[in-house]
């Protein structure tokens, strides 16, 4: 899986918790927080789909390493792969 | 309503989940029931927490989130305007904050800059936490915050009337949360009002995979190793669970719990209970002069919120509702007219009447709360109002208790809240009415909030 992948997965994940947010021009490298309105309710969530719908795991200590779509990438990609392989 | 939505949140992760109920109606303090063909609402005058489409943040946004509903499911129509009405003054309202505001400074002019500053305080104050800390008074707060009695009072009398559990005041933070949905937010009503917000629970909680029975209470949970090891049923059956989540009320539950827990000597029933009347009527009621949606009203220079001392209720004050002034849309209207009127009510003075005497009693209290309701419609006539009455019913905290189980019918439970849900034991955890948040967007919160903390996000 490439990195794009990896973030498309994350904003599926997102249109699907919070289908009132517009996802079209999201910012890579700016914190999902500060151009979303997304809370740690929706974090969560996202945390919660990423496992139930790709058997991935995120511990909360790592919940940060979400911040971005980039930091999402960086560190899901590694991941999926590990998952798919 | 928040063990449905509690129960949604667990299964849509894939957790095994049973919901019981006692009742054969779903829905608990948000309920419903139908009578000679007719069908009423149990506690719902409205809807708080509203805001328009295309709003993101906030607990109606929270909620449908969550639960993954979308907002147009849930069929939320806006209030016409509604008003807090005080002997020579009144405070309109409406879903846009611009006109309490303006009312304000027309009312109390003196006072609107402190209004405001207090408006930003609690625009800013998080109401939403879960920890477990008493929160401070709201009347000592707002003395020092709005020096006009007169319009703490006016403040105070509609946010107790929904949702205070304490006589003659409430927590700071329920009254952070309450002015929120209240005047920040605002009203609104599905057409076919707290069914078609049950049924569309019902619906994701089976999508999900979600289980309940009905007509199936909870006799007794029984400990071992400071857990809940069994729950024994109404009909003997024993069942075991990882998680017990229970949205009866704390002392309900703690007095369910076989370990005989001491706090269930020391907590607190809730004292408040109230009694509705309903006057179902055969023309729309703004023909009769009833435009507006609620009123709350009160006679007296300051407002007395708590249980009645020497009268079954307390026609001081009040709430009127009115659910056929909602902006319904396409045209769709009630098919009757319904006038309801909140008072008040002694639970003692209640259930100690013998059977005969709460008939009669019932039928009195009927015509007082209407009669005083009607002091604060200028244009309605008490006598028009009754020769439109097709049928009334009425309420009492005795039906309340019958019905939903609460102790003393006290609808907004306890006074002290568990905001984190715990109890004396490992995995029984509370959600609901005494858990702390408040309404029909707070019933399904409170589910949500406690089935993330104490389940979802410790073991995903």
């Amino acid at each position: 899986m490439t990195k794009e992948e990896c973030k498309q997965i994350v904003l599926d994940i997102i249109a699907e918790i919070a289908p009132d947010e517009d996802l079209s021009d999201v910012k890579p490298d700016v914190r999902l927080r500060d151009q979303l309105e997304l809370d740690s309710m929706d974090f969560l969530d996202i945390v919660m789909e990423l496992r139930k719908q790709h058997g991935i795991e995120v511990p909360e200590d790592d919940y940060p390493q979400l911040a971005t779509l980039d930091s999402c990438a960086e560190y899901l990609t590694p991941k999926f792969n590990a998952v798919n392989a | 309503m928040s063990g449905l939505a509690a129960g949604i949140r667990l299964a849509q992760f894939g957790r095994n989940v049973l919901i019981l109920e006692r009742h054969n109606a779903p829905g608990g303090l948000n309920s419903f029931y139908a009578l000679a063909g007719r069908k009423f609402d149990v506690g719902l005058h409205a809807v708080t927490n509203y805001v328009p489409q295309g709003v993101r943040t906030g607990p109606l946004v929270k909620i449908c989130r969550q639960l993954r509903i979308g907002r147009d499911e849930l069929d939320l129509c806006p209030q016409h305007g509604s008003r807090v009405a005080f002997p020579g003054e009144d405070l309109r309202f409406n879903n846009d904050f611009a006109l309490l505001e303006s009312e304000v400074a027309r009312v109390f002019p003196r006072s609107i800059d402190a209004f405001r500053t207090l408006v930003s305080r609690i625009r800013e104050y998080d109401d939403t936490h879960l920890d477990e800390s008493r929160a401070p008074s709201a009347r000592t707060i707002l003395e020092t915050a709005l020096p006009d009695r007169r319009l703490r009072e006016m403040l105070l009398c509609p946010l107790m009337y929904y949702g205070s559990a304490r006589p003659g005041d409430m927590d700071f933070d329920q009254f952070v949360t309450l002015f929120k949905a209240v005047f920040l937010e605002g009203f609104a009503r599905p057409f076919e009002g707290v069914r078609r917000i049950i049924r569309v629970l019902l619906q994701r909680y089976r999508e999900a995979g979600g289980e309940r029975r009905m007509k199936c209470g909870v006799r007794s949970l029984r400990v071992a190793g400071g857990r809940v090891s069994e729950l024994e049923l109404d009909d003997g059956r024993l069942i075991t669970a990882d998680h017990v989540i229970s949205s009866i009320g704390r002392l309900e539950t703690l007095r369910l719990c076989a370990d005989r827990p001491s706090a269930a000597e020391d907590v607190e029933a809730g004292p408040l209970s109230f009694a509705e009347s309903i006057a179902v009527l055969d023309v729309p009621p703004a023909s009769l002069g009833c435009s507006e949606t609620i009123v709350f009203f009160n006679d007296s220079p300051s407002f007395a919120y708590g249980s009645p001392e020497h009268d079954l209720i307390d026609t001081r004050s009040g709430v009127i509702c009115v659910p056929n002034n909602y902006a319904y849309g396409d045209d769709q209207d009630l098919d009757e007219g319904f006038f309801r009127v909140t008072a008040l009510a002694s639970y003692a003075g209640w259930t100690g009447l013998p059977e005969e005497r709460y008939q009669a009693e019932k039928r009195r209290c009927y015509a007082r709360m209407q009669d005083s309701a009607v002091r604060f419609l200028p244009g309605v006539a008490c006598e028009e109002l009754q020769a439109h009455t097709r049928t009334t019913d009425m309420f009492t905290p005795r039906t309340i208790e019958r019905f939903t189980g609460h102790i003393s019918g006290a609808v907004y439970g306890a006074p002290d809240k568990v905001r984190d849900g715990r109890t004396h034991l490992d995995n029984l955890y509370l959600c609901g009415t005494d858990q702390g948040f408040l309404g029909i967007v707070g019933a399904m919160l409170s589910g949500i909030s406690m089935a993330n903390l104490h389940i979802i996000r410790k073991e995903g």
